[in-house]
C-alpha cells in the first residue's frame, strides 16, 4: 500500500490492458481562456439532467424567479434540484428535446431572462470546517450538484457514504480526444478546484487524495501542483495518455492497481473518485453558497470558427452557443452534425435545440474531413482487433455475434454488462461495425426484459390470487346453498308446532325457518347498507337526475357505436351506401340521444330507473331510422326482445330451481347469489370459446334465414313476440339478408342484455367482490 | 454346461447392471420443475387468452400435450424461440389466427364517462382495476397486462388500450425510429 | 435534419480492405524472389487464381442476393488468390489454381456465409483439397532456376501452364530436370526421398539442391517472406503471437530431435528456411477469420500448427504440411478461443461457465 504511493510519487503508474491512441485535437479548443456568452433568449431546464430520479416542480408558468433560485425540490434522495440560471420568467413547464441520444422531449422548465440576472440572497458556509458533515451534505445536494464528468450521478450520494474511504481520485484525466473543459478549468481556477477538494477531505476524511492528469496536459498538472502545494496530503500525478484512462475503473487501476469487483462501486475496495468540476461547483456551493447553473463546455471542431471555452448556463440552447462560435454550416456539406460530448463516448444531437445540462462537457462539431461519416458496416473478419483494445478484458467480438443474433443469454456470459461503452472496440475495428451501438441494445433489452419478467411474475400472482379468490367465493356459495338446502328438508320434516325456545338455541344451525328469515333479512338488510353509500353521497336529487341522465347519455352513445358496428361489420357484406347510411344513422342516433339525455335532464329531474330510459333511447333511434331500414331495426328490436325475454325466462326457471319456493326473503339472497356466479363463470366460459360462440352465431344465422324463408320464426319467437312475427312474414325474399343481420345483431343484444342482467345484479349484489378488488 | 455357465452368468450382470441402474435413476434424479411450470414461466402471462385458452396456464398445459407453440401474440416471437428451445422443437412464426404481435398497451379509463358499473373489473384477470359501484374506476397501470380484455365489456365504451409511452427510460438504443420533431 | 450515427464517432482510419491490401503488399517481396528462383509460373497462376477467385465471389454474392461490391473491394479474394498462388508449383496446369481458387471461395468460402464465417483458411483448405485429389501436379516443384538444366521463359511458363509443354516442346517432367539430369524436387523432398534411401541426412546435403544450410532460392524465398512479416508485425497488421508460437514451437521440436539425431534429423534452420514456413507463419495462419482471436489462443494456436508441421514433415507422408496443419487446427479454433478467454476486469478469473 505504501508502495502505491512511492511509486505514484516517483512518476511511475500501472497500465491497463488495451486502450487507444486516438489524436486528441485539444489543441482547437484549449488554447483560449474560457469565454461567457451572452445571456439566451429563453433557457430549457430539463427537470431531470442526472442519474437518478427527477425532482418535484415548485414553480409555475408566469413564476418569476431569481438566479440560483430553486426550481424543483428533491423528494427524493436520488434526486437533485435544479435552479434558475439567471433571473427571468417561467414561461411554460412543457416537454422539450432532452439532451439524451433518444432525443425524446422530456418535461423541461422554460424560462425568460429578464436581463437583470439578479441573484437571490445566498448563504455560503465558509466555516464548513465547524459544521456538522450531514448539514455539509445537504449543503451540496442543495446545490443541485451532480457529478460533472459525464456520468452525472448525484454527488451527494457519493460524498455520503459511511464506508471507510481509503483514496480519494481527483479525476482530471479527461481522456477523450477534443474535450478541454477540464483542462481550462484546471489551468484558470486550479485554487478553487483546491477548495473543493478541501471540502471533500473534510467530509470524506480519506487516507490519501490523488489528483490524476493525463501528461498531455502539462499546464493543468502545473496549475495543480502550484495551487496544491501547500499540503502535503495531496498528491498530484500524471498518467500516461491513452484512452480511456478516464474510466473510473481504468484511472483505479492504472494508479491503485486495484480492480472494482464487477457489479460493484469503488467505494466497495475504498476508493472514490470525482471530477474536478464537481471540486469546482462544490466549492461554489460551500465558499459563495452559489448552486450549480452553469458550466464550462468546450465548443470545437473544425466547423466552428471560434473554438474554445465557455461557461455555459444550463439550459442554453446549443444553437445559441453555435452561433457564439461562429458555426460554419458550409463545412458540413454531407449533412449537419453535433456531437454532445467527445468523439468516442459522445452522441449526436437530433436538434439544435438541445440544452445545456450538467453532463454536457463538449459539444463537437466536426467537419465531414475531420471526422468521416459512418460508413456502412461490413462483416466481421475476426481480427480481434477489439480484444486487443478492449480495456475491460472483454472479448467484443464474441459479444457482437452474440448481441447480434440476439442470443443475449450468452452475451451475458461474455460479461456484456462489464463493458464500460467506452467505444475502443469500435474505434479500432476494421469492418467499421459499430459494436457499442449492438450492446447498447442488447443491453437495454435485456433490461427491459428483465422488467418484463418482473412484471409478468406478478401478473401470474395477481391472476392466481383471482383465481383463488374466485373459487373460495364459489364454495362458499356452494356451502349456503347447501346449507339452505339442509334448512329446506329440515324444515319439510320439521313439525309445525316446536319450541321457540329451542329454535331460538338451534338458529346458529339454520334449523328454524323463521329464524332463518330474519336471518336472511337482516343480511339484505346489511347489503343494502353497504351498497347504501353510493346512493346517499347522490342523494341531491338534481345530482342524481344528471348522473343518471350522463348514464343514459353513455349507454345511448355506447349503443349507437356498437350498433353501428354491428350494423358495418354486417353490411359489408352487402354493399357501400347501406354502410354509410348506417353510420349516418348511429350519428343521428347518438346525437339524439344526447339531446335526450339532455331533455330528460330537464323533464326528469327524478327518473332514476334505466329501463324505461333504455327503450326511450332504442325507440329513439328506430324512430330515426328510415322506412326500410325501420322494419330491419324493429325485427332486430322484437327478436332481441324476445331472446331477451326468453334469456330471462329461462333464468328464472333456473333460480326458481335453485331457490326455495315460498319464503321470500330467503329467496331473494339464493337467487341473486345465483345469478351472479352465472355470470362470472358464464362469461368466463363466453370468452373463452369465443370463437365456437361466434361460428355458432353465424351458425344461428343461417338457421334463421331458413327459418325466415319458412315465413316461421320458431316457436318461442313468435309466443313472446307476436308483432314479430307478422312483420316477418312481411319480409319478402330480397329482405332474406337483411333478416339475417338483423338475426345476428339481434342474438348480439340479446346476449349482451342478458349479460348486462346478470352484471348488474351481481354489481349490487356482490359487494365482498368489490371490497376484495378495491 | 459352459453354455449354461455362460447364460447364468450374463444373465446375473443383467441384473447387476440393472439394479445399478435402477438405483442411480432415483438416487441422481434430477429435481426440475415440471414442464408446465417451465413453459408458464415463460409466458408473458397477459392471460388475454388470445391464444384460446382461458390464461397463460391453461396453455403452458396445452403445449405440453401437444399443442402448437405459436399461439402468444403477446408474447411474440421472442417467446416462440423460448418454447421451442424447451420442447425441442423448431421455432415457427406467430400463428396470426391469434393475433399479431403488437406493441405493449395499458388500459386506460375514460374516468368522466365511467359509468361505475364494475363489468371491467370483472373482466380484469390480473384484478388491475379499482372502482366500486357507481363509482369512477381506474386502471392500476403497474399491474395491467394490457390483455384488452376489459374493453369489449365496458358499456360506454370508456376504455382505450394506450400504447406505453415511450420515454428515455425504456428507449432500447434504435437510434433509426425515433420521430424527430421539430420545434422552432 | 442533423445526421444521428452511433459513437465512437471517430475511427482510426484503416479498414478490412486496407488491412487486406497491407498483407498483400508484404507479401509480394516473397512472391518476387519465388518468382526470381522459380520462373514466371507464379505470377501466371496468381492471374488465374485472382480471375477465377475474385469472379467466383461476385457471382456468389450474386446469387445470395448481397451486394459485391464491398466484398470485392475488402481485397480478401485476391489474398486468397495470392495465397494459394504462392503455394502451388509454378508450373502446374492452369486448372489446378482455377479449380483451387474456385473451390476456395465457393465452397470454403461462402458456403460457409462469406467472409468473417468460414472455418477454415480458404487458401490452405483449397490447397489441401488439390494435393488429395492431385499429388503429381501439386508435388512438381522446380528446381531452382540457376540449377535447372533448361531456362524457362515467360513464354515457356505460359505455354507449360496451359499446354503441358513449353515452347520448345519439353515437358513438365523434362523442365524439371535439375543441370546433373535428375529430377529435382523441394529440399525437403529431397531428404525425405534419401532418408528412405537410408542415407544420412549430412549426404543428402551434398546434393546440389542444397547451397548453404537450407536449399538454394529456398532460403531466399523465407527470408523475403519473413522480412514482409516483421513489416506486417511492425505495421501492427497482424499480431507477433502466432508466428513467434509456430516458429518457436517448430524450432524446439527441430532441436531436440535434431540433438537426439543429426543424422537422421534436419537443423531447426532448415526447417525455418524451407518450404513454406515463413510463408504460412506471417501469411497463412495469421488469416484472422480461421485463426484464433484472443492473444493466448494465438500463441496456443500458432504453436500446436508448428509442431504440426514439424511432425508431419518429418514423420508423415507429405514434404511440407502447412496446410494440412492449418486446416487440422482450424477445426480446434472455437475449442482454443473459448478456453482462453481473458480475465475480465472486475472478475477474479475467466469466466467461462457453460456451453
Ligand atoms: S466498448 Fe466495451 S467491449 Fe468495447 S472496448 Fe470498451 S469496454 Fe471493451
Ligand atoms: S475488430 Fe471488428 S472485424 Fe475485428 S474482430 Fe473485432 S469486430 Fe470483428
Amino acid at each position: 500500500m505504501h508502495n502505491v504511493l512511492e511509486r505514484l510519487k516517483s512518476g511511475r503508474t500501472w497500465d491497463f490492458p488495451g486502450g487507444v491512441h486516438p489524436v486528441d485535437f485539444k489543441t482547437i479548443s484549449n488554447t483560449t481562456v474560457i469565454k461567457r456568452p451572452s445571456l439566451p433568449e429563453c433557457l430549457y431546464l430539463t427537470v431531470k439532467q442526472h442519474i437518478g430520479l427527477e425532482g418535484q416542480i415548485i414553480v409555475a408558468p408566469g413564476d418569476k424567479v431569481l438566479k440560483g433560485q430553486a426550481l424543483t425540490k428533491n423528494s427524493h434522495p436520488l434526486s437533485v434540484p435544479v435552479h434558475a440560471p439567471t433571473s427571468g420568467e417561467v414561461v411554460a413547464i412543457a416537454p422539450h428535446v432532452s439532451a439524451h441520444p433518444s432525443g425524446i422531449a422530456e418535461a423541461t422548465l422554460q424560462i425568460k431572462p429578464d436581463g437583470e440576472d439578479k441573484w437571490i440572497d445566498l448563504t455560503p458556509l465558509t466555516n464548513y470546517q465547524s459544521l456538522p458533515k450531514p448539514e455539509l451534505i445537504e449543503a451540496i445536494c442543495s446545490a443541485g450538484i451532480a457529478g460533472m464528468g459525464g456520468a452525472g450521478f448525484p454527488t451527494h450520494i457519493k460524498v455520503g457514504v459511511q464506508k471507510e474511504v481509503e483514496y480519494l481520485i481527483i479525476n482530471g484525466v479527461e481522456c477523450e480526444p477534443y474535450i478541454t473543459s477540464d483542462d481550462r478549468l484546471m489551468r484558470e481556477h486550479a485554487w478553487q478546484i483546491r477548495q473543493g477538494i478541501d471540502v471533500l477531505t473534510h467530509i470524506l476524511n480519506p487516507k490519501h487524495i490523488i489528483i490524476a492528469i493525463e501528461d498531455n496536459k502539462p499546464k493543468a498538472i502545473e496549475a495543480m501542483q502550484v495551487a496544491c502545494q501547500e499540503n502535503r496530503k495531496y498528491l498530484v500525478c500524471s498518467v500516461p495518455t491513452k484512452y480511456p484512462a478516464g474510466g473510473e475503473k481504468q484511472l483505479i487501476q492504472m494508479l491503485l492497481n486495484k480492480e472494482v469487483p464487477s457489479g460493484g462501486l469503488p467505494i466497495d475496495i475504498g476508493v472514490l473518485t470525482h471530477n474536478v468540476g464537481t471540486c469546482y461547483a462544490i466549492a461554489d456551493a460551500v465558499f459563495s453558497g452559489k448552486p450549480l447553473i452553469e458550466r464550462v463546455i468546450t465548443l470545437t471542431g473544425k466547423a466552428l470558427s471560434k473554438p474554445g471555452n465557455v461557461w455555459a448556463l444550463l439550459g442554453t440552447p446549443m444553437s445559441h452557443l453555435l452561433d457564439f462560435a461562429e458555426y460554419d454550416v458550409k463545412k458540413q456539406k454531407r449533412g449537419q452534425r453535433l456531437i454532445m460530448g467527445g468523439p468516442m463516448m459522445g452522441f449526436s444531437l437530433r436538434s439544435d435545440h438541445v440544452p445545456v445540462v450538467k453532463v454536457s462537457n463538449c459539444l463537437l462539431v466536426p467537419t465531414d474531413s475531420e471526422i468521416p461519416l459512418t460508413e456502412a458496416e461490413q462483416a466481421c473478419i475476426r481480427c480481434g482487433a477489439c480484444a486487443d483494445a478492449c480495456p475491460a478484458g472483454l472479448l467484443p467480438q464474441q459479444l457482437y455475434w452474440h448481441s447480434k443474433a440476439k442470443e443475449l443469454d450468452k452475451a451475458q456470459d461474455y460479461n456484456l454488462f462489464d463493458c464500460i461503452e467506452c467505444g475502443a472496440c469500435a474505434y479500432v475495428c476494421p469492418s467499421q461495425i459499430p459494436l457499442v451501438q449492438y450492446y447498447r441494445q442488447a443491453k437495454a433489452t435485456i433490461r427491459e426484459d428483465e422488467k418484463e419478467q418482473i412484471k409478468a411474475a406478478k401478473a401470474k400472482e395477481r391472476f392466481e390470487a383471482r383465481q383463488a379468490r374466485l373459487e373460495r367465493e364459489k364454495e362458499a356459495r356452494e356451502e349456503k346453498h347447501r346449507l339452505a338446502a339442509e334448512a329446506r328438508k329440515k324444515r319439510a320434516e320439521a313439525t309445525p308446532v316446536k319450541d321457540t325456545a329451542d329454535q331460538i338455541d338451534d338458529s346458529v344451525s339454520e334449523s328454524d325457518p323463521k329464524a332463518k328469515v330474519a336471518a336472511a333479512l337482516a343480511r339484505a338488510k346489511a347489503k343494502k347498507l353497504q351498497s347504501a353509500p353510493s346512493n346517499t353521497e347522490s342523494t341531491e336529487q338534481p345530482e342524481k337526475a344528471q348522473k343518471s341522465a350522463a348514464v343514459q347519455a353513455a349507454i345511448a352513445r355506447a349503443k349507437a357505436k356498437k350498433e353501428q358496428q354491428a350494423q358495418q361489420t354486417a353490411e359489408a357484406k352487402e354493399e357501400t351506401p347501406s354502410q354509410k347510411s348506417a353510420a349516418v344513422r348511429a350519428a343521428i342516433a347518438r346525437a339524439k340521444a344526447k339531446k335526450e339525455a339532455a331533455q330528460q335532464n330537464l323533464e326528469k329531474p327524478t327518473a332514476e330507473s334505466n329501463e324505461p330510459q333504455d327503450t326511450s333511447s332504442q325507440e329513439l333511434e328506430v324512430s330515426e331510422m328510415t322506412a326500410e331500414e325501420k322494419k330491419k331495426a324493429r325485427v332486430a328490436a322484437a327478436v332481441a326482445k324476445a331472446t331477451a325475454k326468453k334469456e330471462a325466462e329461462r333464468q328464472e326457471k333456473e333460480r326458481s330451481d335453485n331457490s326455495v319456493a315460498g319464503e321470500q326473503a330467503h329467496n331473494e339472497p339464493a337467487q341473486e347469489v345465483e345469478a351472479s356466479e352465472m355470470s362470472a363463470e358464464e362469461k368466463k366460459k363466453a370468452r373463452v370459446a369465443a370463437a365456437v360462440a361466434k361460428a355458432k352465431a353465424k351458425k344461428e344465422a343461417e338457421q334463421q334465414e331458413k327459418e325466415s324463408t319458412d315465413n316461421s320464426v320458431s316457436d318461442e319467437q313468435s309466443q313472446s313476440a307476436p308483432t314479430q312475427e307478422v312483420e316477418v312474414s312481411e319480409m319478402t325474399a330480397e329482405e332474406k339478408k337483411k333478416a339475417r343481420v338483423a338475426a345476428a345483431v339481434a342474438k348480439a343484444k340479446a346476449k349482451k342484455q342478458a349479460e348486462r342482467q346478470a352484471a348488474q345484479q351481481n354489481d349490487i349484489d356482490n359487494p365482498e367482490d368489490k371490497e376484495l378488488t378495491e | 454346461m459352459t453354455a449354461a455357465i455362460a447364460l447364468i452368468a450374463v444373465g446375473i450382470l443383467a441384473l447387476v447392471f440393472g439394479a445399478i441402474l435402477g438405483f442411480a435413476a432415483i438416487r441422481f434424479k434430477v429435481e426440475s420443475d415440471p414442464l408446465v411450470d417451465q413453459l408458464d414461466e415463460v409466458l408473458p402471462q397477459t392471460q388475454c387468452g388470445q391464444c384460446g385458452y382461458p390464461g397463460c396456464r391453461p396453455y403452458a398445459e396445452a403445449i405440453a400435450n401437444g399443442d402448437d407453440i405459436n399461439k402468444c401474440p403477446p408474447g411474440g416471437e421472442a417467446t416462440i424461440k423460448k418454447l421451442a428451445d424447451m420442447m425441442g422443437v423448431e421455432a415457427v412464426p406467430l400463428d396470426a389466427a391469434h393475433g399479431e404481435e403488437d406493441v405493449t398497451k395499458v388500459a386506460y379509463i375514460r374516468e368522466d364517462e365511467c359509468i361505475g358499473c364494475t363489468k371491467c373489473i370483472v373482466a380484469c384477470p390480473v384484478d388491475a382495476i379499482v372502482g366500486a359501484t357507481r363509482q369512477m374506476h381506474t386502471v392500476i397501470t403497474d399491474e395491467c397486462t394490457g390483455c384488452d380484455l376489459c374493453v369489449a365489456p365496458c358499456p360506454v365504451d370508456c376504455i382505450d388500450m394506450i400504447p406505453v409511452k415511450q420515454s428515455a427510460q425504456n428507449w432500447r438504443w434504435d437510434l433509426n425510429s425515433i420521430p424527430i420533431k421539430e420545434i422552432s | 435534419m442533423f445526421q444521428v450515427a452511433s459513437s465512437p464517432h471517430q475511427h482510426i482510419r484503416r479498414t478490412t480492405s486496407s488491412v487486406m491490401q497491407l498483407v498483400i503488399m508484404f507479401a509480394l517481396p516473397g512472391l518476387a524472389v519465388q518468382t526470381f528462383f522459380f520462373g514466371w509460373g507464379s505470377i501466371i497462376h496468381l492471374l488465374i487464381a485472382s480471375l477465377v477467385a475474385i469472379a467466383t465471389e461476385a457471382l456468389f454474392l450474386e446469387v445470395r442476393k448481397r451486394p459485391f461490391e464491398p466484398a470485392i473491394k475488402d481485397c480478401s479474394a485476391l489474398l486468397t488468390a495470392l495465397l494459394l498462388a504462392i503455394s502451388i508449383p509454378p508450373l502446374a496446369p492452369w486448372w489446378i489454381s482455377a479449380i483451387g481458387a474456385f473451390f476456395a471461395i465457393a465452397i470454403v468460402k461462402q458456403l460457409y456465409g462469406g467472409l468473417g464465417f468460414n472455418l477454415f483458411n480458404p487458401a490452405m483448405a483449397a490447397y489441401v483439397m488439390l494435393l488429395v485429389s492431385f499429388p503429381v501436379q501439386m508435388t512438381s516443384w522446380l528446381p531452382p532456376q540457376s540449377l535447372a538444366e533448361h531456362q524457362i521463359t515467360f513464354f515457356d511458363a505460359l505455354s507449360v501452364i496451359m499446354t503441358g509443354f513449353s515452347t520448345d516442346g519439353y515437358s513438365l517432367l523434362q523442365l524439371r530436370n535439375g543441370i546433373d539430369g535428375f529430377t529435382m524436387a523441394t529440399p525437403l523432398d529431397t531428404i525425405k526421398t534419401d532418408l528412405s534411401l537410408s542415407l544420412t541426412l549430412q549426404e543428402s546435403m551434398q546434393k546440389l539442391t542444397f547451397s548453404g544450410a537450407s536449399g538454394v532460392g529456398w532460403f531466399w524465398v523465407n527470408l523475403a517472406y519473413l522480412i514482409g512479416g516483421i513489416g506486417l508485425i511492425r505495421m501492427r497488421v497482424i499480431s507477433w503471437h502466432i508466428p513467434a508460437g509456430m516458429l518457436l514451437s517448430m524450432g524446439s521440436f527441430a532441436l531436440i530431435f535434431y540433438l537426439i539425431n543429426p543424422d537422421q534429423y534436419a537443423t531447426p534452420w532448415l526447417h525455418w528456411f524451407s518450404g513454406a514456413t515463413m510463408l504460412g507463419a506471417f501469411f497463412i495462419l495469421t488469416d484472422p477469420v480461421s485463426a484464433c482471436t484472443t492473444n493466448k489462443g494465438r500463441i496456443i494456436f500458432g504453436a500446436t500448427v508448428g509442431a504440426w508441421v514439424y511432425l508431419i514433415r518429418v514423420f508423415g507422408g507429405y514434404p511440407d504440411a502447412i496446410g494440412f496443419a492449418v486446416v487440422i487446427m482450424n477445426m480446434a479454433v472455437p475449442l482454443i478461443d473459448y478456453y482462453t478467454r481473458p480475465r475480465v476486469y472486475g472478475h477474479q478469473k475467466a469466466n467461462r461457465s457453460n456451453k
